[in-house]
């Protein structure tokens, strides 16, 4: 049988700088952070990483969605690397961790530092209001086609996607607004969240509508931080201090159309292909998953994927949620546990996997999802990327 | 209002940027088996032909989705307005973002029949869609 290199690849150690909505330090200085932190957690020392990775590349365009690069964290920290990559022509945010794998495999490298740092709070408060668009340039790529219709954020072309998504699933704002709650409640319990005041349904129902059906409280929360983990060869990685977490299974597909307007599916978006090939990887099944850290860049993201990782049926995930006791802390299929980025901060699924470790790993403290957790679904998407991980404690 | 952001035109999307100061909808279509290809690029996946070449369409089409922004991301962009895909009628699969005009916000819907009309901006003719009332 074909040998699938993930299951050759662990997660080692994770680190996560400050996260807030206006840091005090450089983005440069939230990344070495992050970075050692993780490399400590791991056991190892600076000699030992001999790859780096991130998503999506350095931007130096001021936005801050992606201000530090490879090249910069290389120099900081004097790394004496096999191998290097970034880039966003990848399957979402995890496609750093998908090369890594590869790297790995080749024997380019051993102990790979993959992080991912934003610094959009500080850049909203200064020239950017959005990440897509600039005023008054003529815009290229695939963006363009929306660009002469006012769409100056991922907000509205989510809302189009999400907007029949409601429309064939017939689900309620006041069960849409269970992720909301859900991930607030989850936040309360995380010192590193953003957002830690609980809300209600009615706070959700009360909160502004971005753009019909999206609201406030459906969206993530811009912020300066970086998060970090370690991937290792297995091997190494069994001789390392934490018990590895093992990247049983990835998805990495590209079956549709990558087009944020000609995408087949709409209202699933990349998901099901990705998470079908993910599946097609592992002996494991939705029903062996303890729990699930689902990207949120908006909760029509988490709502999706509950779908398309098969947790229920299509168009079932309206009576999941409902009530919101399936996916709290304490119920069968515990989801965002740190709060995710909606009240954690968005650190782009790379919040995501740290937190996926920090329970696999029983740290999350006040927020420890009991039962001992060994199996984690993690996830990526946005309009025709996803990628996926099935991590579970060796 | 705020200036509409314009596209950078290249040889692929002229026609359909510009087509409209003749009142045309230009969509790319393959001369041998006639499947409309777009965003446009000059070889048919289907047949694999390079004939492949922008064609005045009916202007009609559906509602495939939409929504109604209400967030003022920019200052004086308050008015909420219709950010939709329209489907063009010969072609389901090819889909057009667009802003609804001539519409009232509480009255856009799914699977709504539309036509163009064309805004000229700067060089350019932008297509918009507005309810078909006949
Ligand atoms: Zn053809």
């Amino acid at each position: 049988m074909m040998r699938f290199a993930e299951k050759d690849t662990a997660i080692t150690g994770v680190g996560m700088s400050e996260v807030s909505r206006g840091a005090d330090k450089s983005a440069l200085a939230l990344t070495v952070d992050a970075a050692l932190e993780a490399i400590a957690d791991a056991g190892l020392s600076r000699a030992d990483i001999d790859g780096i990775a991130t998503w999506p590349g350095e931007r130096a365009d001021g936005s801050g969605f992606s201000p530090v690069g490879c090249a910069a964290l290389q120099d900081a920290l004097r790394l004496e690397l096999g191998w290097y990559g970034g880039g966003g022509e990848a399957p979402g945010q995890y496609g750093a961790v998908f090369n890594a794998i590869g790297a790995i495999a080749a024997g380019l490298c051993r102990n790979v530092l993959i992080f991912r740092t934003m610094y959009e709070a500080t850049a909203r408060k200064t020239a950017y209001a959005n990440s897509l668009l600039r005023e008054g340039q003529r815009q290229a790529g695939p963006f363009a086609w929306y660009a002469p219709y006012y769409t100056y954020a991922a907000a509205l072309q989510q809302a189009l996607f999400f907007n029949l998504y409601v429309h064939k699933s017939g689900i309620r704002p006041d069960q849409v607004g269970q992720i909301a709650v859900n991930q607030r409640r989850n936040a309360a319990l995380n010192p590193k969240a953003i957002y830690k005041v609980p809300i209600t349904i009615d706070d959700y129902l009360a909160s502004p509508v971005i753009a019909t059906p999206l609201r406030l409280y459906d969206c993530d929360v811009p912020i300066d931080g970086a998060a970090a983990i370690i991937v290792s060869r297995m091997d190494v990685a069994r001789t390392l201090k934490n018990p590895p977490i093992r990247i049983d299974a990835i998805g990495s597909s590209m079956r549709y159309r990558n087009s944020w307007t000609q995408l087949a599916e709409l209202d699933t978006q990349a998901q099901p292909k990705v998470a079908e090939m993910m599946w097609s990887r592992t002996d494991l099944k939705p029903a062996d998953v303890d729990i699930a850290q689902l990207y949120d860049g908006f909760s029509f993201h988490t709502i999706n994927w509950l779908e398309n990782f098969g947790f229920c049926e299509r168009y079932g995930a309206k009576d999941f949620i409902d009530g919101g006791h399936r996916i709290a802390l304490d119920g069968e299929l515990p989801v965002n546990t740190g709060g995710g980025a909606m009240s954690g901060g968005r650190l782009h699924a790379y919040g995501a996997v740290h937190e996926a470790c920090t329970q696999l790993w029983g740290r999350a403290g006040a927020r420890q999802v009991q039962g001992d957790p060994q199996v984690c679904a993690t996830s990526t998407s946005g309009g025709p990327l996803a990628g996926t991980m099935l991590l579970v404690r060796d | 209002m705020v200036a509409r952001t314009l596209p950078a035109i290249d040889r692929d999307n002229e026609a359909y940027w510009t087509w409209g100061r003749e009142g045309k909808l230009a969509i790319h279509r393959c001369a041998s088996c006639e499947y409309f290809v777009h965003p446009p690029v000059p070889f048919c996946p289907h047949c694999e032909s390079r004939d492949v070449a922008p064609q005045a369409v009916s202007g009609r089409g559906r509602v495939v989705t939409f929504t109604v922004n209400h967030k003022a991301w920019l200052p004086d962009l308050a008015d909420p307005y219709i950010l939709a895909l329209v489907a063009i009628a010969e072609q389901d699969d090819v889909r057009i973002p667009c802003n609804i005009v001539e519409c009232d916000i509480d009255k856009v819907d799914f699977n709504m029949k539309v036509e163009v009309v064309f805004e000229p901006v700067e060089d350019l003719w932008v297509p918009l869609f507005r309810p078909v009332t006949a």
